[in-house]
């Protein structure tokens, strides 16, 4: 298929914010002044960025706990979120969800989930609403290859199936559930072969490839808009760093992290547009840049906003809000 | 008044508000052609037909689902079969629905309703009798209902369909066929208001679900001996009625709490706990719990009977409280 250079430039750019904001993140746990946990999406920013291209600010997404390229790739406001990994009154759940329960309804993302497959069941709710509605939006229920062995997994694609739902499912295989690699713990060789128990498509592809997976990913939408129903994508990537920050990473040996390295989606798409003459050195630094200067804006915003009154914890239980007496 | 049945007014409710509300829908096993398998839907059948959804035995989406079509303009209504399920997806909803809002800092709406039958019937054993509404009372996160009457079915149905916040609501098995007058115009019932179910000025008993009748019966032939109860059914655990309970119990200085869950830290507990708190000066005697003993619902008749309260055991329990009244 044939690109624009704007089009082209556009993924490249939302995949350096993605990994900027990400490396950021990793420094600031790392000098504590980020509580809690944080999950990195470094190395897997093809996925996120390559889907998120297909879809409309009123299409749907359900995320995970490594969910911030998602709500970064979906149009979320980098201050907030970055003010919520701050724990900060300005942040996207104003200091009560933290990095693993991260939303924004204003651009369809169903939030962020600190439980595995947690999102999937979410989804398809999502896509029953879309069908009883007569709408054409869509969902892209993103999951890991930990997701797939759950429960969750099993009832929300059979369910999507029976009901041709307008749900996506976009397994992000990064090879490791926590710490234990999905050869040990998944039956099949292609998390996409389970498709064929629920009678859709699935299709395994390289998640390094943010155009395969921005092409698979289209072909997928335009059947659900369409009212064809779901479909199964795996995107086959490789978690770089560890499953969160600060995991010593015991089970895998340091130099198979390097070699994968040689293979990021950022690395390749970057050689690729070089090639095609889509992207001079010149607008490289230019993008590299404005990321820069964006996610310093963010830790600037999130520094200087206010902690949360204390009390404030008692409120956003209930929409008529009585506080804890209830 | 005419007279309908509980579970004609649950249908009744679900009508009503289907014919104003283009974005309610329900859904869960057995419900569309069979309407519920205790008939809670009898009166739904042939209406709404796109909108009364049979579904896979997929309870982990059967609630989960609810959260997004929720979240995506919906108002489901999911149906959880028999509250002994809902352990089965009780991650969607301990983990999802319930958190959402509160995890997103408000984010949300969630007008969305888990409802099903809870409780004993004849012999259903095990998993599919117990009651468990404390446990929704004890987690953040949901408004918990669970009425007596046709009447209060009905008005609290309403109330939940038009709410922004999740609902469980809980209907006890041997109350569907139950019936009891309904008015034939509109109304809502509030969440949190309590019911004077008889008027009483010797002990309050504090009750709800089959328990408020148990303990209606109770009061009946406690009167006999000249004992005169006050019978408040809460109706809804979150939020319960504190105020009505407290000048109940200011009144008649002695309390009996009595539910067919699991006395062991059941809600009763908390009942009692706050009522010490508060009126501690006003009571004439401990309060006493009436609850089942903590063992799982047996098959075998006599053995349901032993474990599970009725009438009897609320009487013993006031005689014990009021003691020489």
């Amino acid at each position: 298929m044939e690109y624009s250079k704007d089009f082209l430039q556009n993924l490249y750019t939302t995949m350096i914010r993605i990994r900027v904001f990400e490396k950021k993140a990793e420094e600031l746990f790392l000098q504590g002044k980020l509580p809690g946990f944080i999950h990195l999406y470094i190395g897997e920013e093809a996925i996120a960025t390559g889907a998120m291209a297909n879809l409309k600010n009123d299409d749907y997404i359900t995320s995970t706990h490594r969910g911030h390229g998602h709500m970064i790739a979906k149009g979320a406001d980098i201050n907030k979120m970055m003010a919520e990994l701050y724990g900060k009154e300005t942040g996207y759940c104003k200091g009560k969800g933290g990095s693993m329960h991260i939303a924004d309804l204003s651009i369809g993302v169903l939030g962020a989930n600190g439980e595995v497959a947690g999102g999937l069941p979410i989804a398809a709710g999502a896509g029953m609403a879309i069908k009883l509605q007569k709408k054409d939006d869509v969902v892209i229920a993103f999951f890991g290859d930990g997701a797939s062995n759950r429960g969750a997994f099993h009832e929300a694609l059979n369910w999507c199936s029976i009901y041709k739902l307008p749900v996506i499912f976009l397994n992000e295989n990064n090879q490791f559930a926590s710490t234990e690699r999905v050869q040990e713990t998944t039956s099949v060789a292609n998390i996409a072969d389970r498709a064929i128990g629920y009678n859709i498509p699935g299709v395994s592809i390289d998640g390094n490839d943010v155009i395969a997976v921005y092409e698979t990913v289209k072909a997928a939408v335009e059947r659900a808009r369409s009212g064809g129903g779901s479909t199964l994508i795996e995107a086959k990537t490789y978690r770089i760093k560890g499953h969160f920050v600060g995991d010593p990473t015991l089970y895998r040996p340091k130099q198979e992290v390097e070699e994968h390295w040689a293979n990021e989606p950022i690395g390749l798409f970057e050689n690729r547009l070089k090639e095609m003459g889509m992207l001079s050195e010149e607008e490289k630094k230019e993008i590299w840049n404005a990321a820069h200067k964006e996610v310093e804006g963010a830790v600037k915003f999130a520094e200087s906003s206010p902690y949360p009154a204390p009390e404030e914890a008692l409120t956003d239980l209930f929409v008529d809000d009585a506080g804890y007496d209830y | 008044m005419r007279e309908i049945t509980f579970s004609e007014a649950l249908g009744e409710a679900m009508y009503e508000e289907m014919s104003k509300d283009p974005t309610i829908f329900t859904y869960g096993e057995d419900i569309a052609k069979q309407g519920g398998i205790f008939g809670a839907y009898k009166s739904l059948l042939g209406k709404f037909p796109d909108k009364v959804i049979d579904t896979p035995i997929s309870e982990e989406v059967i609630f989960g689902s609810a959260l997004g079509a929720a979240l995506a303009g919906m108002r489901p209504v999911a149906e959880f079969h028999f509250a002994d399920f809902l352990f089965t997806g009780m991650t969607a909803v301990a983990n999802q629905i319930m958190k959402f809002r509160y995890m997103t800092g408000g984010q949300a709406k969630l007008h969305l309703i888990l409802r099903g039958p809870d409780g004993i019937s004849k012999s259903a054993a095990a998993q599919h009798s117990e009651s468990i509404e404390t446990i929704f009372m004890h987690v953040p996160g949901i408004k918990v209902i669970i009425p007596s009457t046709p009447y209060d079915m009905k008005g609290l149905f309403k109330t939940a369909l038009t709410s922004d916040d999740p609902v469980i609501c809980f209907e006890h098995k041997m109350l569907y066929g139950i019936k009891g007058p309904v008015p034939e115009e509109e109304y809502y019932i509030p969440f949190g208001e309590a019911d004077i179910k008889k008027d009483g000025k010797d002990v309050t008993i504090v009750s709800t679900s089959r328990m408020v009748h148990e303990s209606l019966k109770a009061a009946k032939n406690l009167e006999k001996e000249g004992i005169d109860a006050e019978v408040i059914d809460l109706r809804t655990l979150v939020p319960w009625d504190r105020e009505k309970v407290l000048e109940s119990v200011k009144k008649t200085h002695h309390l009996v709490v009595a539910h067919e869950t699991w006395k062991r830290g059941g809600w009763g507990a908390e009942v009692a706990s706050v009522v010490q708190e508060k009126d501690f000066d006003y009571l004439d005697a401990p309060i006493l719990r009436v609850g089942a003993h903590n063992v799982h619902i047996p098959f075998s008749a006599v053995l349901q009977d032993f474990v599970v309260p009725d009438h009897k055991d609320v009487e013993k329990a006031v005689k014990s409280v009021v003691g020489g009244v």
